[in-house]
Formats: structure tokens, C-alpha cells, sequence
């Protein structure tokens, strides 16, 4: 598929992103959506299977049921249950840390349903660094009830990061030993990601590597995030375009309508559920969606001749950088991006907001990781206070 | 088995078809694979495919001309391929129409 | 199969001067695309996490 073919706007989103809930147990130092704390105004559960109706009433194939942490909302099943009856599939994401024997049990004999575990390192130590004390144990042990359940493939998902990619193999072999597919997707600076991005964010040697890793290995999923590096030589699988507004979107736990879960901010918000026109009506008809789907301008990469292949990489990486939409993508592989970022002044990057993070540690004994004390990798520069 | 274009076919009961401007998307719910489908016609015939004898009395009734026909048996052994549609069963082979 | 064997086009979206000289011949099909199928993963969108 073409961005020229996506001009019309498609049906329905390809695949959804629905976050249930901003509430979570962990306070992980890159989350894209900065949850914590449960918003008093969440979709109630009658809301909710409204929507799921609408979803289903547009043939929408697969949403992607996240949050914070889905499984802190008691109705989660029910509202599973309910999607998966109407003919929507549903993949969730989850840390692991409620995902119970009995919960594993039952979602071994429910139809229709992926399941995608997070973890960000194939130790514990690289792990809790950005998911706080605990978290590496929640996840293994969720793991192990589903393998104990028979529940059958699922998903480990890792945010790459400076940190994590010397671990690739480890990460591949742990998921072979469940019999589970491994998903690797790119460390967008959105929500804590902003202020964590520069710290964490791979180095270009690393993409380089990362990009030969994974070309060998097209049984890793990605999740299309990381056709930036498509210049770097043949396209990864997948669509290989921005689908934020196109083919994807966003509902947030308040019922707002986003691009994509990576843009968690006014400037991409297209309506929400709970308008007139529900859902279909912003899928149709919103201004955002209308801007997004036209074609772009390629601005500064209009003379390059990798635009093609990477289209001039991702919005939410640019927007949250600092840098212009119509320009090169801040990990650009030919280094663009680096010369335009060191042209952001300080402070000059749009804000994702406090969001519904935790001011004080979580209860339950998992200390949120403190920014300051990750470690880098390689030598470096001293970290920057951006 | 190869595509037979004498045996009647039918859209996967698993498969769902959504139209859209660019024609149509299949997505199979036991095997998560996602299938773009890029030409209304293509789509017209799938979804009429169970309507009739065989795929080729299927591509005789939508007036498919004959230099159209090679190209659209190679897009329907692809959804074959990818589980989109699947031949019936049943004593439903035919002969050939003269 | 190159272009040469292709019949007229029907209905192209969004091409203003394809779609003038279309002509439509009961049966003329729309065979514009190279891939009339083509198979992308279910997580092979951008914006799903």
C-alpha cells in the first residue's frame, strides 16, 4: 500500500489501538501514554461495550487492548468476552503482574485473543532499570501461567532501547524456550519517553545493527515501527508508512480519539467516542484525520533519495524532539536528524504533560525506576536535561 | 493442491471481507493473516464465487474477458493460497461448460 | 504480466485523467495494480504498540 492509495481513508482502522485505563501498577521510565492513575472520567463499562459494538458494526478485525495496565479494570474479561462474541480479535497488553493462573486458564479457552506480554531486558537488571523492582518476576511468572495454561503462542514485546540491544539473542532465545513470538518495536520520546528518550534511545551504530538483526530474522515482529531505517537497505516487513490516522488510531480510557498511541497530545487529537457520531463519525470524518490522510510535504527530505523508503520516518519522534513534521526523523539513518536536533532550543519541544503519572511510588512494593540512575551502555557525553 | 478453476469455491468461513476504496481487505480470524485485495472486480468475483458451479463459470458470469482471465486465476490461487477462499466439498466438482 | 495485457480501466479513484477515456465495456475489469493480492502481517501497521 501506497500513501497515495490511503488518500480516501479506509473503512475502518486496519488495527486499534484502545487503551482501557490509565491506571497501572508499574511506573515504567519511557511510558508512551504516562500512566499511573486511574482518570475519575474512564469509559464506563457500559461506554466501553459501546464501543466495542461500534468496532464491530465497522468490521473492525483486531484491536490492541491496552492502557497503563488493562487487567487493573475488574470488567476487563467481560469487556474481552464481549469483543471477541461480536467478531472483533483482540490482543492485550499486559506487564504480567495480574495475569493470575485462574486468569491464564481462562484466557487459554477464550477464541480469538493474542496476548502480549512487555518486558524490556532478558535480565532482570536491564529489565527493572526502566520498569521498576519487580517487574522482570511479574512478567516471567505471567509467562509461565500461560505456559502452564496451554494457552499456546503469545507475545513478548520489547521497547528497544541503548540498554536492551545487546540482548536481542537472549530475548530470542527466552522466547523460544515458551514457544512464544518475539516483537521488538521502536522507543518512541513520547509521554515519560520524552524526558528519558535522549538516555535511552539507541545509538546509530545500534540501528544499524538492530536493522541487520532483524533483517535476518523476519519471524520477529515489529510492529512497522521501524521503517525509518528503511534506507539502510531492503524494507522490513510490514507497510512501511506512517499509519497514524490512516490505518490506526488511538482510543484513549476517557474515550478521546488520537492518531496513534504515540501522540498523546491536543495537536493529534481527532474527536472523541463519546461525540454525536461516535467513533466512526471521527474515524470518518475528523479534520485530523482528513490532514493526515492527504499527502504530506516532504520539506527538507524532498531532495533526498531515501524519502521514498522511509518517507521521512515518524511523526511522534519529531513532534516530541522538537523537530519540523516536514523534515528528517531524529534517529534519520544518514544522520539528518542528529544536526536538526542539535538546532532544538532547550525547552522548545512540545510538552506531553504531566499525564496521569504517579507523584508518589506505586503501591504494591514496585519502586517506580528513577531517570537519573540509568546507566548508559557506551561512554558518553554527560546526559542532557532533556 | 493447485488451484482448480473447475472446482466451485467459496470465501473461508474464518474470513471476514471489508470493502474499501482500493477494493477490499480479508483478514482470517484463525490464521491472523491479513490479505489486501486490490481490484473491485477481483472482489466482486470472491464474493459471488460460492454462487456458482466452479471459479470459472464465476469469472464466465462476470464477463471477464479471456485476456483478464490468467491474471485474475493467478489472484484467486494466491487467496487459495493464503486461506481466504477454499474449494467445497461434496461432490460439487463440475464438468466443464462447452 | 506486464500492462500491455490490461484491459481499460474502471472507475480509477482519484485519477482525473485516467478516468477520462475510460470506457465502460460490460466486463472491462480494473487490474491497475501490480499485486491484485498481497499479504502484510496483522502487526505490520505503524501505531500499534
Amino acid at each position: 500500500m501506497r500513501t497515495d492509495q490511503l488518500k480516501q481513508g479506509l473503512t475502518a482502522p486496519i488495527c486499534l489501538t484502545w487503551e482501557l485505563t490509565y491506571g497501572c501498577n508499574l511506573a515504567c521510565v519511557h511510558c508512551l501514554s504516562s500512566s499511573g492513575r486511574r482518570d475519575p472520567d474512564e469509559l464506563s463499562t457500559a461506554e466501553a461495550e459501546r464501543v466495542v459494538d461500534e468496532l464491530a458494526a465497522m468490521q473492525v478485525f483486531y484491536v490492541n487492548i491496552g492502557g497503563g495496565e488493562p487487567l487493573v479494570r475488574r470488567d476487563f474479561l467481560d469487556l474481552l468476552e464481549h469483543a471477541v462474541a461480536s467478531g472483533v480479535g483482540v490482543k492485550f497488553s499486559t506487564n504480567g503482574a495480574l495475569l493470575s493462573k485462574a486468569m491464564a486458564a481462562r484466557l487459554a479457552t477464550t477464541d480469538y485473543v493474542d496476548v502480549q506480554v512487555s518486558l524490556d531486558g532478558a535480565s532482570k537488571s536491564t529489565n527493572d532499570a526502566v520498569r521498576g523492582a519487580g517487574s522482570y518476576t511479574a512478567a516471567r511468572r505471567a509467562m509461565d501461567h500461560l505456559a502452564e495454561a496451554g494457552f499456546g503462542p503469545f507475545k513478548i514485546s520489547v521497547v528497544v532501547t541503548r540498554d536492551n540491544v545487546a540482548e536481542l539473542d537472549d530475548l530470542e532465545a527466552l522466547a523460544q524456550g515458551y514457544g512464544a513470538q518475539l516483537r521488538v518495536t521502536r522507543l518512541r520520546p513520547s509521554g515519560r519517553g520524552a524526558a528519558t528518550w535522549r538516555k535511552l534511545h539507541p545509538t546509530a551504530s545500534q540501528q544499524r545493527h538492530l536493522y541487520r538483526w532483524l533483517s535476518a530474522r523476519p519471524h520477529v515482529l515489529t510492529g512497522d515501527s521501524f521503517f525509518h531505517l528503511s534506507g539502510l537497505g531492503e524494507p522490513l516487513p510490514g507497510l512501511n508508512l506512517c499509519g497514524a490516522g490512516r490505518v490506526v488510531c488511538l482510543i484513549d480510557p476517557v474515550g478521546n480519539v488520537y492518531a496513534c498511541p504515540f501522540v498523546l497530545h491536543d495537536q493529534f487529537k481527532a474527536g472523541s467516542v463519546r461525540g454525536p457520531g461516535g467513533f466512526a463519525a471521527v474515524w470518518r470524518s475528523s479534520r485530523l484525520f482528513e490532514e493526515l490522510r492527504a499527502p504530506q510535504s516532504a520539506g527538507a527530505c524532498a531532495s533526498c533519495g531515501m524519502f521514498d523508503a522511509c518517507q521521512g520516518g515518524c511523526m511522534a519522534a519529531k513532534f516530541f524532539t522538537g523537530l519540523p513534521l516536514d523534515g528528517p526523523d531524529p534517529e534519520c539513518v544518514l544522520g539528518h536528524g542528529e544536526a536538526a536536533l542539535a538546532r532544538v532550543a532547550p525547552g522548545a519541544a512540545p510538552s506531553p504533560g504531566p499525564g496521569h503519572s504517579r507523584r508518589a511510588p506505586a503501591p504494591g512494593g514496585v519502586r517506580p525506576p528513577d531517570p537519573a540512575r540509568l546507566l548508559p551502555v557506551l561512554p558518553g557525553p554527560p546526559p542532557s536535561s532533556g | 493442491m493447485a488451484f482448480d478453476p473447475e472446482r466451485r469455491y467459496a470465501l473461508h468461513p474464518q474470513v471476514a471481507l471489508r470493502s474499501e476504496p482500493f477494493g477490499a481487505l480479508a483478514y482470517h480470524y484463525g490464521n491472523r493473516r491479513l490479505i489486501f485485495i486490490r481490484s473491485a472486480s477481483l472482489v466482486e468475483l470472491v464474493r459471488g464465487l460460492d454462487r456458482h458451479p466452479s471459479a470459472a463459470a464465476a469469472l464466465d458470469a462476470l464477463g471477464i474477458p479471456d485476456q483478464d482471465r490468467t491474471r485474475l486465476r493467478r489472484a484467486l490461487e494466491q487467496l487459495e493460497h493464503a486461506q481466504v477462499i477454499h474449494p467445497l466439498t461434496g461432490g460439487d466438482r463440475c464438468a466443464p461448460t462447452s | 504480466m506486464d500492462a500491455t495485457e490490461l484491459t481499460t480501466r474502471l472507475d480509477p479513484p482519484n485519477d482525473p485523467a485516467a478516468r477520462a477515456g475510460t470506457d465502460d465495456t460490460p466486463g472491462a475489469v480494473d487490474l491497475v495494480e501490480d499485486d491484485l493480492v498481497e499479504e502484510i502481517s496483522i502487526d505490520g501497521m505503524c501505531g500499534v504498540y
